[in-house]
């Protein structure tokens, strides 16, 4: 038996849960990564929804941010929600630390506190070519400029919510709160392992 | 059925993390720094309502509205139970979770918050299976254990997980008339009994509240499948509350490995005092409140 591609999900804090589902669904081993000896075995790491600044404190604590900035050297990254917000090049609203991998700027909290909250269908861009998804938006962040290298996906209002750059992706909205298993086919194509 | 998501979806961006109460913009910003998640704006933390007395209430918005200014992350606050138009005003002000607690005087005995009503989500307290479904049939988006708040007693929290989880497990187990039955003697509609014994797991997010203390703690009641904590009286009540808040928030993310609970507990000086729970009288307990 061949044994089944492993993709990490980063295990600090927040929505770890309907990612290992979702994996676990697509034929794939979901590994929880809490430290840098875990990321040695996986293909590809989701950084899910949760709180930023808790992240960064936790990441501190558990010795990972030169790990993650080594691993994202090599393999893809999927960063959602607070996971864009840690991998974005600049962080506004406050601005805060962050890994730097992803050539965005991006604002905190930019729709509002959780009233503002929403569910809407998406845009797909040129480069997107799988199936219409709709996205979940929860106290979710906007991209407000992107690098030349990054490739717009998805857009809500004209506005890129989901971008690609090289091996690297970024979305604003949880596609793990959704019926839909596009976008994670997607990431599995990224780190080769669909 | 958008609307349950977006509810239960902050809060499942909240697992694995630590809300802590804050009863000003200063303790705000150290849970913050410290790694909290969420914070819980209130007046007068449990501890302190236990021995002022008197009726407690939804705190000042004007408080509620510094914290909320103080800090990014989510922030929470408490209206009574039954108490609708302080919810009300929650939402008006535009807090991210609304707490109908025990901790708080209740305002009506019969009849808890028709939670549906509200854009904004609620998290109720529960000490038992059929008290979490009746909450969430009243639109919960979030169940946390009641244990015994300002307590700074471990002993109800853990009470509490381990009749729901064991509650839980045995609807796994039953068939189909005897869950009707079950439904009839915990009050709890059956389509939500249903969905427990096919999914052995609550439909929304379950946290844990209610005496803890020390990272110890909160790494115990992640072990007893609590999916988040909340940190009551017990951070800001101990002698040093910035390294116990930064503890506390290490020892729930790495709740399973015993040599990190080691180290984040070392030196963190006096925790708070603590109650012993039989020393309590009938109208002392908060968790009684509730129906």
């Amino acid at each position: 038996m061949v044994a089944k591609p492993r993709i990490g999900i980063l295990a600090l804090q927040g929505a770890v849960r309907p990612h290992v589902e979702k994996l676990e669904r697509l034929g794939v081993e979901p590994v929880e990564v809490l430290t840098p000896y875990s990321l040695r075995s996986v293909e590809g790491l989701i950084v899910p929804g949760g709180e930023s600044t808790a992240f960064l404190h936790l990441i501190e604590m558990n010795n990972l941010w030169d790990a993650l900035l080594e691993f994202s050297g090599e393999k893809p990254l999927w960063g959602i929600c607070a996971g864009a917000i840690l991998m974005a090049a600049e962080v506004l609203h406050p601005a805060q630390r962050s890994l730097n991998v992803f050539d965005v700027t991006v604002e905190r909290n930019a729709y509002g506190r959780q009233l503002q909250s929403f569910v809407s269908a998406l845009e797909p861009s040129p480069a997107w070519e799988e199936e219409e998804v709709e996205g979940v938006f929860i106290r979710a962040p906007r991209i407000k400029s992107l690098g030349a290298r990054v490739v717009p996906l998805l857009s809500y209002k004209n506005e890129t919510v989901m971008a690609r750059e090289g091996k690297h992706l970024i979305s604003t909205f949880h596609p793990e709160l959704t019926e839909s298993s596009a976008i994670h086919r997607y990431f599995l194509g990224l780190c080769g392992t669909a | 059925m958008s609307e349950m998501r977006l509810k239960t979806g902050l809060a499942e961006m909240l697992k694995g993390g630590v809300i802590m109460d804050v009863v000003n913009a200063e303790q705000a910003k150290i849970a913050e720094q410290a790694g909290a998640v969420a914070v819980m704006a209130l007046e007068r933390v449990p501890a302190d309502i236990r021995k002022q007395g008197g009726v407690a209430r939804m705190s000042d918005p004007q408080m509620i509205l510094e914290i909320m200014d103080a800090v990014s992350i989510p922030v929470m606050a408490k209206a009574r139970i039954g108490h609708f138009v302080e919810a009300q005003i929650l939402e008006a002000l535009g807090v991210d979770y609304v707490d109908e607690s025990e901790v708080l005087t209740p305002a009506d005995e019969e009849h808890h918050i028709d939670k549906f009503k509200f854009k904004v989500p609620f998290v109720c307290g529960a000490r038992n299976l059929g008290e979490a479904l009746r909450r969430i049939a009243e639109g919960a988006a979030m169940i946390r254990t009641k244990g015994e708040a300002g307590s700074g007693n471990i002993v109800e929290a853990v009470r509490h997980l381990r009749a729901m989880h064991s509650q839980m497990r045995r609807l796994t187990l039953l068939g189909e008339e005897e869950l009707v039955h079950e439904a009839k003697e915990t009050g709890a509609p059956l389509e939500l009994i249903r969905w427990v014994a096919k999914h052995g797991t609550l439909p929304v997010p379950n946290f844990a509240a209610g005496g803890v203390s020390t990272p110890a703690d909160a790494a115990l009641v992640r072990q007893l499948g609590a999916e988040a904590v909340f940190v009551v009286s017990g951070i800001f009540k101990s002698e040093d509350p910035a390294p116990r808040a930064r503890a506390v928030v290490e020892a729930t993310t790495n709740f399973r490995d015993a040599a990190v609970l080691a180290k984040c507990s070392r030196g963190l000086g006096e925790p708070m005092k603590g109650l012993d729970i039989h020393q309590l009288a009938p109208e002392e307990r908060l968790q009684d409140r509730g129906w």
